[in-house]
């Protein structure tokens, strides 16, 4: 998206949209592109919402920045987009400021400003972590049923595996910034082939057995400015082995679906082959 | 909105007459008295003189009778010069008004601006030589920089008047009274910038997709110039009122000159209106800082 300060920038690869690689785009196409193309909701909606305009305001100038209509239009377009989202009382709301709405409610004004102009893909950045629990499932819910509506495409971000269960049709797992493991859900939950994600998925306290101690994954995040040789995870994997020092694992197809950086898999010979996978393919 | 006026005038009065009876009994606690001079009066002129302006009694009936000629308006007339205070005041306002308020509007914007600028260029050249110049005026006193511009500007360069009645002799008093707040506007509005350019909610408005320059006037600045407005406002007061040292370098008859002649002179009533006019002003100046706040920011409520 292009919005992260200066020291952020994209050191290589593609991003394709629609065919066309939008790490080209000029600073005014990328404007143009946000928000009318690619929308993002945010982890914290207590404090991304400008606190001295009204949802009203900042929901209209979403829609006037992509388009020419005129304000009477913005307004019933977003009194509309409040009530998608599941707002009672809209034309009240609209008049109000981000301090007087709840949590809950602060998230799905943003999820309204998100999709005023209909993006294509909808990104969402750990929109539930600031929120209880209760009311991370009816966002949740609100955003598959948005999206069935709408036909759009939603990028979760999260590390909450429950979300991603219920949620996601494919997984990208990442660590450190590369990509680990990408598959189907079902893949990637009953089939997890790269260790960082199985840590993950030995994390989640088991609700069954209470008594059972939690299986952590040792160690801290790894530090971004200062990068491994090797597999980035290789410092807090158990099974790590010479090779993961120095060098990163290539992605080797599991299956149809599925693939894993993980030199284990090399290893132990788990994977599909060139010939084999084209036939699978 | 109205309620909460009526209280803070309400208040207002409250303070204005504290500042009143402190003022009153302090300036009688000066040794010395208006008609102490040089020249030794007889001791008869004298008496007279006192008894005519109630200076023989007590200093408390002395203040009642202060307070009851205030409740009427009356500000009574001079010591020195026997001229009604209430015209001598408001002529000196006047001036002093005027100076101010130019100094002030040209200190909020061009430092708003500069503030702006700097924040945005962080640490490149324009910030660099933006800061050189805001530590520069905030550190130099005013009469030393009062008295360069003279020297640059009127005797060097010839460019402008040393003092004449034109309305030219007035632009290097503005410049060095708003020399000062200047920077201090400046500084204050980079630092609440560059803390405002990093909040979420300006990612948000980039992610929808607005442009830079839409983001950094409307999302940014508006809460910018939360903490800029708390300094406004009793910087205003002060510039209103009348700058000692750049009315004296500058020989212009505003407050600032005459409160002090009014003090070295003990002359009593001047001085009591001037601190009461001083008070009311800044009185008036925080309250339209504090209507301003709520105006910028919807989150505080005045109560």
């Amino acid at each position: 998206m292009q919005i992260l300060d200066g020291n952020g920038h994209i050191t290589q690869g593609k991003v394709l949209f629609k065919g066309e690689d939008i790490t080209k785009y000029t600073p005014k196409q990328m404007e143009d592109f946000r928000g009318r193309h690619c929308a993002m909701i945010f982890q914290d909606p207590m404090t991304s919402l400008n606190p001295v305009y009204t949802v009203g305001n900042q929901i209209m100038e979403a829609i006037t920045t992509h388009n020419k209509v005129s304000k009477e239009d913005a307004r019933k377009k977003a009194q509309e987009m409040l009530e998608l989202v599941g707002i009672n009382d809209a034309p009240r709301r609209l008049k109000q400021y981000p301090h007087e709405l709840s949590g809950g409610m602060r998230q799905r004004v943003m999820i309204a400003m998100a999709l005023v102009s209909e993006p294509s893909i909808l990104i969402a950045d750990e929109p539930t972590t600031a929120l209880d629990v209760t009311i991370q499932a009816q966002i949740l819910e609100l955003m598959m049923e948005l999206q069935k509506k709408l036909g759009m495409a939603i990028i979760i971000v999260t590390h909450d595996l429950g979300v991603i269960a219920q949620m996601s049709d494919e997984i990208v797992v990442m660590y450190g910034g590369r990509i680990c493991e990408r598959g189907t859900a079902e893949d990637i939950f009953y089939n997890p082939c790269h260790e960082y994600t199985k840590g993950l998925l030995r994390s989640i306290p088991s609700v069954s057995n209470m008594k059972k101690k939690l299986v952590p994954i040792a160690g801290t995040p790894i530090n971004l400015l200062n990068m491994p040789k090797g597999c980035a995870f290789c410092a807090r994997c158990d099974n790590a082995m010479k090779i993961c020092l120095t060098q990163v694992p290539e992605e080797v197809r599991i299956d149809k679906t599925h693939l894993a950086s993980c030199w284990i898999n090399i290893r132990d010979n788990k994977y599909l082959h060139t010939e084999e996978a084209e036939v699978k393919a | 909105m109205t309620r909460y006026i009526v209280k803070r005038v309400l208040l207002a009065i409250v303070s204005v007459f504290i500042i009143c009876a402190i003022t009153f009994f302090a300036m009688n606690a000066i040794p010395g008295g208006p008609f102490n001079s040089e020249k030794a009066l007889s001791e008869a002129t004298k008496q007279a003189l006192e008894a005519r302006y109630n200076l023989d009694k007590p200093v408390p009936v002395q203040f009642v009778l202060y307070l009851k000629n205030l409740m009427h308006g009356d500000f009574g007339v001079s010591l020195k010069t026997g001229r009604d205070i209430k015209d001598t005041l408001l002529s000196c306002f006047k001036v002093s008004g005027r100076l101010g308020l130019t100094a002030a509007v040209l200190a909020v914007i061009t430092g708003i601006i500069l503030g702006s600028l700097a924040a945005l260029f962080r640490n490149r050249l324009i910030d660099r030589i933006i800061v050189f110049f805001t530590t520069l005026f905030t550190a130099m006193p005013s009469f030393v920089f009062a008295t360069f511009l003279m020297l640059i500007f009127c005797i060097t360069l010839k460019l402008l008047p040393v003092w004449d009645a034109s309305s030219k002799s007035l632009i290097l008093p503005v410049i060095a009274l708003a020399a000062y707040p200047t920077a201090y506007v400046t500084r204050l509005t980079k630092t609440s910038m560059l803390d405002s350019l990093g909040q979420d909610y300006i990612r948000t408005a980039r992610a929808k997709g607005v442009p830079m320059v839409k983001v950094i006037f409307k999302h940014a600045l508006r809460n910018a110039l939360i903490p800029v407005i708390t300094y406004v406002g009793p910087m205003l007061a002060y510039i209103l009122t009348g700058s000692l040292v750049v009315e004296n370098i500058f020989t212009i008859g505003g407050l600032g000159q005459q409160f002090v002649k009014s003090i070295n002179n003990r002359d009593y009533p001047m001085i009591m209106a001037t601190t009461i006019f001083l008070a009311v002003v800044m009185v008036i100046c925080n309250l339209l800082s504090d209507i301003a706040y709520k105006v910028v920011d919807p989150r505080i409520t005045l109560d």
